[in-house]
């Protein structure tokens, strides 16, 4: 479909380089690169920089990567806990959601989706605050631990600064970015489809098991794909609702850079939580076809 | 409304005062109907008639609120439809996306728990009754053609061995050509396989050509059952006359002399009064094309009228001719052999014989 361009109108060396299209993204190409990949470039640099010190681009060692791969340093316990969480969240966000979406999508039909947005109004509150907020309701003497002494039953069980607390807030943080995408996918379930299946002689469970559930798959697994990921870096929940109990992944690294000032140090790690996480990510979406999924091939 | 089930033909399905509501909006309205067993019956109206929530109804995917469906003398009203011996071609289809063809054909004998191997041989046993390769068994189902996922969706509908199928206009997305040899081997395979299939179309075209009884439906009500030739020949109303096509419609009315009049001509008008009509005071004549004819010089018939033809069009095998005749059009068609020669602008005689006229309520 293209027509050549007509000989007389001079070509410039830029407008033979870029198409049309390449010119129109560089705007967000520019805002990519400075916003998005120099960052990354900094801190992998960062991390072959020498130990305690700011010599980026000026030395280089593996000392940074080395210390963490020793067997006596304890970090190892963070990234556990952090991809412990990460795991717990998905799974019970899953479930959790898996029915409110459901529902919305039965009450809702095609608004329902919208209707799933309105939970992500609580992040307009600071995570932080939302997170205090929490805590003033479960700590000692708070909201709940008051309201059961006031209503003389045994109180003063210390719930907050444990494992399952941060848990708590970290199913109660990403609760909105496992209910749209689990949404979404429902809503692309045909009704028709549903129907012919009741029709054919199945009952509610094999209608879950052989239709919804296939056909919503590309929704939940995105959903868990990007809880994860969020879970993985996820830090207030541990600080705040943990009180410092568990020192998760993204903690340490917070660690090195703000309190040792030990900035190669914190972006090795970063670099490693990165690499296990894109990795991660990568397989899962190779094993996410949508497209067969969708049957659309 | 609905005809009587003949001796030899018992009912299989019966509808008694089945009603409708969705808020205040009646869909459908008071509907009696008995299906024979074995019968191809199709509902034909149009759009926003009732057909398609009638037919939910009998699927089970939506409940009456008020009056029975009974199949085989069973109330079905509270029977969900996984239970029921019934199944619906959806107009979608309703194919599941993820699964390839055989998975489709054998979902209900999965439900049903037939063991694997015994699937299969079923599976591609329907794949022969409706005419598909058994090489299409393994093919992922939306790489099917229009006219292949409707035969998949037969099948599927076919494993379940529902005692009656019902089919919701799935001839309507496909292309004219395929869609009339489709027809025509829905007819085959309801022969082939004895089962009762109910049909769901706004096309009579498509209902004539497949059906041995044809119900018309109009705002909810089921205006007529009869066979092809009945609805054809004996349209209860106006309605269901040009349901069936193009007609000329000439209203008459009583004089005080006793003469049935029209305004559309000048003399009284020679009608053949049935018998229920007997006491009307105002009756509507409906005269198809085809029982309209060009009146000779020294020819006569029951009514002429004199006109001048505006236009004529061919109509394949046929030709019909727009006459006009004062303020008004007529519509008269004849077969190609006896087309007039140089009929533009000529004035001429148009006529019909009394008996030739389907006199209708006014």
């Amino acid at each position: 479909m293209s027509e050549p361009a007509p000989a007389a109108l001079p070509v410039t060396a830029g407008e033979r380089a870029l198409s049309l299209g390449a010119k129109c993204s560089l705007p967000v190409a520019v805002l990519l690169a400075l916003g998005f990949a120099a960052p990354l470039v900094a801190i992998f640099a960062f991390s072959f920089a020498t130990p305690r010190s700011f010599d980026v681009f000026r030395s280089f060692t593996l000392a940074n990567y080395a210390t963490l791969f020793d067997p006596s340093n304890t970090v190892w316990l963070s990234f556990a806990w952090s991809i412990g969480f990460a795991f717990a969240t998905v799974a019970l966000l899953a479930v959790v959601a898996y029915p409110i979406a459901f529902g919305l999508d039965r009450v809702f039909g095609r608004a329902a989706s919208a209707m799933s947005l309105l939970f992500v109004f609580p992040l307009f509150v600071s995570e932080n605050v939302r997170l205090y907020g929490w805590t003033l309701f479960f700590i000692k003497n708070g909201v709940l631990d008051g309201t059961a002494k006031a209503l003389a039953l045994a109180g003063g069980t210390d719930v907050l600064y444990s494992p399952g607390m941060i848990l708590f807030g970290m199913v109660y943080t990403y609760l909105p970015f496992m209910l749209f995408p689990i949404t979404l996918g429902l809503a692309m379930v045909p009704r028709d489809i549903v129907d012919a299946a009741r029709d054919l002689g199945a009952g509610r469970l094999t209608i879950w098991r052989e239709i919804e559930l296939p056909l919503a798959m590309p929704g939940i697994l995105i959903g868990m794909l990007l809880t994860f990921v969020l879970g993985i870096g996820a830090v207030a929940e541990a600080k705040i609702l943990g009180g410092q109990s568990v020192i998760v992944i993204s903690h340490d690294i917070e660690i090195a850079f703000t309190y040792s000032q030990n900035w190669p140090l914190g972006s090795a790690l970063a670099v490693i939580v990165s690499v296990f996480v894109g990795a991660l990510t990568l397989w899962g979406l190779s094993r996410l076809d949508l497209d067969r999924l969708l049957g659309r091939r | 409304m609905s005809a009587a089930p003949t001796s030899q033909q018992k009912p299989i399905l019966q509808l008694v005062g089945v009603r409708k509501t969705f808020g205040d909006f009646t869909a459908v309205d008071d509907i009696d109907l008995d299906v024979r067993e074995g019968e191809f019956l199709t509902i034909v109206g149009p759009s926003g008639s009732g057909k398609t929530t009638l037919l939910r109804m009998l699927a089970g995917l939506e409940k009456p609120s008020e009056g029975w469906i009974t199949l085989a003398g069973e109330n079905l009203n509270d029977v969900p439809p996984n239970r029921r011996p019934t199944c619906l071609v959806f107009q979608s289809l309703a194919l599941f996306p993820h699964k390839t063809v055989g998975e489709n054909i054998e979902f209900p004998l999965k439900v049903k728990g037939v063991a694997a191997a015994a699937r299969k041989e079923r599976a591609l046993e329907l794949m022969r009754v409706v005419r598909l390769p058994e090489s299409y068994y393994a093919k992922n189902v939306m790489k099917c053609s229009g006219g292949e996922r409707q035969r998949v969706a037969i099948a599927r509908a076919l494993a379940y061995d529902p005692a009656v199928l019902f089919f919701d206009e799935p001839l309507s997305a496909i292309d004219y050509k395929l869609k009339k040899i489709l027809e025509k081997e829905l007819k085959d395979l309801h022969k082939e396989t004895g089962k009762t299939f109910i049909y769901i179309t706004h096309s009579l075209e498509e209902a004539m050509v497949m059906s041995d009884r044809i119900g018309v439906m109009r705002t909810g009500r089921l205006v007529q059952v009869g066979t092809p030739e009945e609805i054809y020949a004996r349209p209860v109303d106006r309605f269901v006359s040009e349901f069936v096509g193009e007609v000329n419609v000439v209203a008459v009315e009583k004089g005080a002399d006793g003469a049935w009049r029209s305004p559309d001509l000048s003399g009284p008008v020679a009608l053949a009064l049935p018998e229920a009509l007997a006491e009307a005071e105002r009756v509507e004549l409906v005269i198809r094309p085809e029982y309209m004819r060009f009146v000779a010089e020294g020819e006569r018939a029951d009514n002429v009228l004199e006109g001048v033809v505006y236009n004529e069009y061919s109509l394949g095998s046929r030709v019909q001719y727009q006459v006009r005749c004062g303020e008004r059009v007529v519509l008269v068609e004849l077969s190609r052999s006896k087309a007039l020669a140089a009929s533009v602008d000529r004035t001429v005689r148009v006529g019909w014989d009394a008996a030739d006229a389907i006199v209708v309520g006014g």
